[in-house]
């Protein structure tokens, strides 16, 4: 087995949804122990996606949420009141022990628990504290709340994803959870090694609708240096796209019900061998050149979906594929999931083993490290799981002492 | 430097997939060396120019993603210049490469060769589809990765007789980005607790994979398939539209309508404030709604009955105010009331609203060749021991060549390599 390298790091979690249990979940994946508190009062129910479809059977309950399994596998759970006065005297053991202590809550709700970066930080001078929320610790718009589609309608990001002459479509999910969640991950890594050298620890303030607005950058920088805006009549036409001088570049129909295929020409030499297949037209001598291209966008594009519209979208891909041209069928979850040999080939679906809901596959990681790879095998916590682990062999509770807070509602 | 990553030279030998992971670990404060053939990347060619002209130093797209790097030319088809490259590994902690799977072999540049030259080196490699196995030799762009890996199936409009949609502004490439970022930290630590270095695989299809959200785990669970709808969470079960276009013309998003009696309350008075109450016929039903002695729950909307009919006002209400003021005044008069919805900004928009100024979040930059000073986007965190900040504009063609030939123990070659055509 590969050698963990986050093995001797150790994170206090509130964190929650995707935005914030996705960042702590990569750390577990890496050997982080993530020590994941909910509240016992309402079953942890501060976080909706705990007894959230979809489920594996036909059991329900907060054991048992398939999205929540998801995004903490690895991670051990301990059910603590922090509205208890008890509560709040065990907290600060937990946090004498760890090196990160993260949350998504509203911004100010740690401050009201008594547990702001100031408290923190006296228990345990060099701890790392991660606050993520949607408009970060300061500013006018610090009491709003967001989640993902919010967060990106702020950003832009739903704005520049559309079809000219539509409104936007936006993202169909929250992709700035997951982006949310990359940005925490890299902001605790950093902090720990900037620690490392330093023996410092900080405040690591993430707002998520400015880490989404890093996002789209060269258009804002055509407005800030151009004066050019991207809001326009049309609106934007991002699958056409505009990062790079590439034409044709859409999203195609192909043979079958909502069946697609996406194709980009980044060359003339690619051009040239698809207006090969096309035929007819397309070895107009006025589509030879990018320029002369995009001066004819509409007609080209014509030419392109008039000839994948009668094909299989893997048979256009496969053939476009032999001469060199980017190309990917749309590829369903069932498609990239279970018959992509890429997919399968890297263990990208990993099983875990589950308390209650038994084996489930999750999402794996995208990465192999050659030294230190991440392994996903232990499915998220069932609700207080590991309090015997946590309160007892590392606080050093007796079980009785356990039993009392559990009857007294603490734990 | 004072940021996290200030001891760290990172090499960076990126087109336009890997680019995005340097500008995250420069503004990070590390010392990232870009190399570039001497013709200049690809990305130097990209629209938009600086006032619409094209030239390798005026490219915005360029610009963007570059900030905090130093930038060398360097023709690695020569051996001149693969052994420039060997000594800039060699003081080198971390090498970020983009190169198509096999060409880094080629060169004689792959993980077996440099390791043995720096044995703590950390070397990320990001491909379309990892460096080796099924589909590695295909051809990629940030379009086909979205479209292969599953992000376009889940975007797009209700109407299923248009096509699916990939987001704008290269999302495909900066999400293998976040990932090689990730991940090479983590080879960072654990080179800081062991002294040892290692050879990463970045798949960039495998990351768009579980960049999905419920798409994935819909199936990996439930077998079920979610489908696109305008505006929001593609889904197994339709859910209502939230998309609407405010007084103004710009569109903002109703999210999950309020269920509770006393907001409901809150959104009568609102129609009183703007004076458009009488106007709004179903205001009966809110004021019913007012004075529940219950939430609204998804059960009870399911029902039908009074519930229901009161929710259907409800959002209707939504839509009703949004129509007659501008998209800011629902964005800050929902929230403020809270309820969570927003406003559809287009990302210039973002760097004149007050509560990003407010937190300084646009950045300037100096571009002293220029004479001017431009507002970059700003810090995707704060980390006020360490900051974030962009130390300086990207680098022109070959711009830091000489200072980093001489930092390597190479200046006396500089005259021979420009003359062979190594460097620019």
């Amino acid at each position: 087995m590969a050698a963990k390298a986050l093995a001797p790091i150790r994170i206090v979690d509130f964190s929650g949804v995707l935005a914030g249990a996705g960042a702590t979940r990569i750390l577990a994946a890496f050997g982080a122990q993530v020590i994941r508190i909910e509240n016992p009062a309402n079953n942890g129910a501060w976080d909706p996606i705990r007894a959230s479809p979809p489920f594996k059977d036909e059991r329900r309950g907060h054991n048992f949420g398939g999205g929540w399994n998801n995004h903490n596998v690895e991670k051990l759970g301990v059910t603590l009141n922090m509205g208890t006065k008890k509560g709040k005297e065990i907290f600060p053991r937990l946090v004498a022990m760890a090196d990160i202590v993260a949350e998504n809550f509203a911004a100010g709700v740690m401050e009201r628990l008594g547990f702001g970066y100031e408290q923190l930080k006296a228990i345990k001078p060099d701890i790392i504290y991660l606050s993520n929320c949607g408009f970060g610790a300061t500013g006018p718009y610090q009491p709003f709340k967001t989640w993902g589609p919010i967060v990106q309608a702020i950003s832009g990001l739903t704005y520049t994803s559309g079809l000219a002459g539509e409104a936007p479509a936006g993202w169909g999910y929250s992709y700035m959870d997951h982006g949310g969640a990359y940005y925490g991950a890299t902001a605790m890594l950093a902090a720990l090694h900037h620690r490392h050298k330093t023996g410092e620890g900080q405040w690591l303030d993430l707002a998520c609708t400015e880490a989404a607005s890093t996002l789209t950058g060269a258009s804002i920088l055509d407005y800030t240096v151009n004066g050019r805006r991207t809001r326009s009549e049309s609106g934007v036409d991002s699958n056409r796209g505009n990062e790079a001088p590439m034409a044709p570049h859409n999203v195609y129909a192909a043979d079958g019900e909502d069946e697609w295929v996406a194709i980009a020409c980044r060359t003339d030499a690619e051009w040239a061998a698809l207006a090969r297949e096309v035929g007819g037209s397309a070895l107009d001598p006025r589509y030879a050149t990018y320029e002369g291209r995009q001066a004819n966008r509409d007609a080209v594009e014509a030419l392109v979906g008039d000839w994948t519209r009668t094909r299989g979208k893997y048979d256009t891909q496969h053939r476009l594929q032999d001469l060199g041209i980017p190309c990917a069928a749309v590829q369903q979850p069932e498609e990239r999931i279970d018959k992509d040999p890429n997919t399968s080939a890297w263990g990208m679906w990993p099983t875990v083993t589950h308390s209650a809901m038994g084996e489930v596959r999750v999402d794996g990681i995208p990465v192999h490290l050659s030294k230190t790879d991440w392994q996903i095998a232990r499915g998220a916590p069932c609700l207080g799981e590991h309090n015997d682990i946590v309160f007892g062999e590392m606080l050093g509770m007796s079980a009785e002492e356990i039993a009392e807070l559990k009857a007294e509602g603490v734990l | 430097m004072t940021g996290a990553l200030n001891d760290l030279r990172v090499i960076e030998l990126c087109n336009e997939a890997g680019a995005w992971a340097g500008k995250l670990l420069a503004d990070m404060g590390a010392d990232v060396i870009k190399v570039e053939p001497p013709a200049g990347s690809l990305t130097r060619t990209y629209a938009p120019f600086y006032k619409d002209v094209p030239h390798l130093d005026r490219s915005l797209t360029y610009w963007h993603y570059n900030t905090s790097k130093r930038g060398i030319t360097l023709d690695l088809e020569q051996e001149a210049g693969r052994e420039a490259f060997r000594a800039l590994v060699a003081s080198a902690d971390v090498l970020i490469e983009d190169q198509a799977p096999g060409q880094m072999a080629t060169w004689g540049l792959d993980y077996p060769d440099l390791s043995t030259l720096n044995p703590k080196l950390i070397m990320t490699s990001i491909t379309p589809f990892g460096r080796s196995g099924p589909r590695s030799t295909e051809q990629a762009t940030d379009l086909t990765l979205l479209a292969g890996g599953g992000p376009v199936w889940s975007c797009g409009y209700d109407d299923h007789s248009l096509p699916p949609v990939r987001g704008g502004g290269n999302q495909g490439y900066q999400t293998g980005c976040h990932w090689a970022v990730v991940t090479t930290l983590i080879a960072v630590l654990h080179r800081d607790f062991t002294g040892e270095g290692q050879h990463l695989d970045v798949n960039m299809h495998a990351a768009q994979n579980v960049t999905t959200e419920a798409a994935s785990y819909q199936w990996l669970v439930a077998r079920e398939t979610v489908q696109r709808q305008t505006g929001r969470h593609a889904g197994v079960i339709p859910s209502q539209p939230v998309q609407v276009l405010a007084g103004d013309g710009r569109y903002v998003t109703t999210g999950f309508a309020p269920r509770r009696p006393g907001q409901i309350r809150t959104l009568l008075d609102w129609l009183d404030e703007i004076g458009i109450r009488e106007e709004f016929e179903s205001w009966p039903l809110l004021e019913l709604g007012a004075n529940l002695d219950h939430d609204i729950t998804m059960a009870g909307i399911q029902e039908g009955g009074e519930d229901a009919m009161i929710y259907g006002a409800v959002r209707d209400s939504l839509v009703f105010i949004a129509e007659h003021i501008t998209a800011y005044e629902f964005f800050v008069g929902t929230q403020s009331r809270d309820m969570q919805c927003g406003l559809i900004y287009s990302p210039d928009e973002v760097v004149e609203d007050r509560h990003f100024l407010e937190r300084g979040w646009p950045t300037p930059v100096e571009h002293p060749e220029l004479g001017e000073t431009f507002i970059y986007p700003g810090a995707p965190y704060r980390m006020p021991a360490s900051p974030w900040q962009i130390y300086r504009r990207a680098p022109l063609l070959g711009e830091h060549t000489t200072e980093v030939l001489a930092e390597i123990g190479l200046g006396a070659q500089e005259q021979s390599l420009r003359a062979s055509g190594v460097i620019a």
